[in-house]
């Protein structure tokens, strides 16, 4: 699947579904963190601790098992566009934005799994078979936005299924359902792209020349990102790398390094055994019938 | 959806919700801008998850793996050039490392009794569906050598299970680097054009050890041969490595274990070919440093890894360098 990187998701359509997505507009966030309490809610998804960090109002941290949408507050004496803070003379802007599995074009967690447990939907989208799993956890390493985790209680791996159980039935997941500022929207991957593109713009227009897409580009490292997101800031001050690349894409190189380092360490071994025969205190005593 | 009349700019155009931009509400009052640096990090929060592996599990397999697939190919070189004690002890070293390389594999799953799931397919995108069917094509070629020439039953099938041992055995001593290579691990990923190397170095060396170890004095010379090589070759892909990874090789270069590693491994292989020549005593202490060795050099290359995962920096600089160098050759 890694293997042809220029295969693109987006051109191939399963069983007359189109692939779908998100798109994440952070600058109408307003840090609810609904999308938090829905996702939790409908995919009965485990309490992740309850602990006071003293990260603005952030206390979920980050993506992990038992947690599938995050929403990130990030503090800074900067001015937003032209709005006012509000906070006396102190420029002061508050940038949420509400994480979430990416859904990679090509994606590592998917390439790496050894059972098959996660795999690409009709939609797709990438979601675990969490009978299938068997808790190896080599797709948390794998994922370059650390969003999978191993779940404790079920020793499986967890994320974001873009409620796959929702979208049979003709509604969007939960998410984007609560959002009351439509922050999270859902629906067809291009045509979001194009919304997107629109959006930006006219945030551009007022005034936030800092403001891009992320993820929203079919030729990046992970071949754009089924769920996608207008930053307006750079990507690392929300903990998102700024160039995220598919590990897998340099496995055709690891396998041909391990196949040289392979034939050398049998190599090494015939030359240890036959090289020096008869030499020193050593040598073979015949070869045994 | 709600709409606000309430507006500080006193306009009377409102914007449905999604067509709000920030400022729409009223214009902010002229301030001076101070300058700050942006952000690396978020809190200085990593941007990867950490891997769930246990450092005893996951390190002990790469160490384990390593002595199992190294030992076989060095008791089938044995066997074929006379020398059945050391070949003896060998295959019998390899069947106990892989016993214990399965049971920490099996171990760190989050569900044991589903390991066979992981003979439902065969990925090539995934290093750890080809090292599971590479052990099992291992495993029983192991097993049966070990059994057929304990057992003095059966030779012609047990020397053709050695060399299928040997075969697969190098496999198995070398994918575990892919395994690891295949992460968004910095440390690990980008030290994939060495880490083979290393760990072939390493368990060449471990595998010479257990021949010090355990063989008499005159069958231990390919042994003696062996580590010396494998501790070689390890010293320099480690080197090799740590620098072409430029700060991200920082976890590695200061890692004690890697260090440690390379002094135990260097020591033990010149022991052995030196007093170990003549010592019985001498050859069993080398052997148990190269051993040790192997075993530092794996532990400090999964801590140094998990290191490099759980610092913002590592995975944002070399991305952000990334950028700068593409945007640079775009104008």
């Amino acid at each position: 699947m890694a293997f042809d990187l220029d295969h693109s998701l987006a051109e191939q359509p399963t069983d007359g579904h189109r692939r779908v997505g998100f798109f994440t507009d952070t600058s109408i966030c307003i840090g609810c963190k609904a999308c938090e309490v829905a996702c939790k809610e409908w995919n009965d998804v485990p309490e992740d601790g309850l602990d006071f960090t003293g990260m603005s109002y952030d206390n979920t941290v980050g993506l992990s098992a038992d947690t599938w949408r995050h929403v990130a507050f990030i503090e800074q004496r900067r001015p937003l566009g032209h709005q006012e803070p509000g906070v006396g003379e102190m420029d002061f802007r508050w940038l949420m934005a509400s994480d979430v599995c990416k859904h990679c074009t090509h994606a590592a967690c998917l390439d790496v799994c050894p059972t098959g447990s996660l795999f690409r939907t009709e939609y797709g989208t990438v979601v675990v078979q969490e009978d299938v799993c068997n808790g190896c956890g080599y797709c948390v390493p794998a994922c370059p936005f650390g969003v999978i985790g191993k779940r404790e209680t079920t020793g499986v791996a967890a994320k974001c299924t873009m409620c796959y159980d929702r979208l049979p039935a003709g509604e969007q997941p939960a998410c984007a359902k609560t959002c009351p500022t439509d922050s999270i929207q859902f629906g067809d991957l291009d045509e979001l792209r194009e919304r997107a593109d629109r959006r930006l713009a006219q945030v551009r227009e007022a005034g936030m020349t800092s403001a891009r897409l992320y993820g929203h580009d079919p030729d990046d490292g992970v071949g754009g990102t089924g769920a996608f997101f207008l930053l307006l800031d750079e990507p690392e001050v929300y903990g998102l790398p700024p160039d995220p690349v598919v590990t897998t894409k340099d496995l055709p190189s690891m396998w041909r390094h391990v196949g040289v380092a392979a034939v050398a360490l049998l190599a090494g071994v015939a030359a240890a055994a036959w090289g020096r025969t008869g030499s020193g205190t050593t040598g073979p005593r015949g070869r045994i019938r | 959806m709600s709409q606000t009349d309430v507006r500080m700019d006193g306009s009377a155009e409102t914007r449905a919700d999604r067509e709000a931009t920030p400022g729409s509400a009223g214009r902010r009052r002229e301030r001076l801008v101070p300058q700050s640096s942006p952000a690396d990090s978020y809190y200085g929060r990593p941007v990867l998850n950490e891997p769930p592996w246990h450092a005893p599990d996951i390190a002990g397999y790469l160490f384990l793996g390593g002595l199992a697939g190294a030992s076989s190919a060095l008791a089938a070189a044995a066997e074929l050039t006379g020398r059945p004690t050391l070949a003896r002890v060998s295959k019998v070293g390899a069947l106990g490392a892989l016993g214990g390389s399965l049971y920490c594999l099996i171990h760190d799953l989050g569900r044991p009794e589903r390991f066979l799931n992981m003979l439902r397919v065969f990925k090539v995108t995934s290093p750890m569906s080809v090292g599971t069917w590479i052990l099992t094509a291992y495993g029983p070629q192991a097993g049966c050598a070990a059994a057929t020439d304990l057992s003095g039953r059966f030779p012609g099938l047990g020397r053709a299970a050695g060399v299928g041992a040997a075969v697969t055995g190098a496999g198995v001593a070398t994918y575990t680097a892919a395994l690891i290579s295949d992460t968004a691990v910095p440390a690990w990923h980008d030290g994939y054009r060495e880490l083979p190397f290393l760990f072939a170095g390493s368990a060449a060396a471990a595998a010479g050890g257990l021949g010090l170890l355990a063989a008499p004095l005159d069958e231990a010379g390919p042994a003696r041969r062996l580590a010396l090589l494998g501790a070689a070759v390890e010293c320099v892909a480690a080197t090799r490595m740590e620098r072409r990874l430029g700060p991200v090789g920082e976890p590695l270069r200061r890692s004690v274990l890697m260090r440690l590693g390379e002094a135990l491994s260097l020591a033990g292989a010149l022991a052995g070919a030196s007093m170990g020549r003549r010592s019985r005593v001498a050859a069993m202490a080398a052997g148990a440093a190269l051993l040790a060795g192997s075993a530092c050099t794996r532990f400090g290359v999964f801590r140094a890894g998990i290191e490099s995962a759980n610092d913002p920096k590592y995975t944002v600089q070399p991305q952000r360098r990334r950028l700068a160098k593409a945007r640079a050759e775009l104008t």
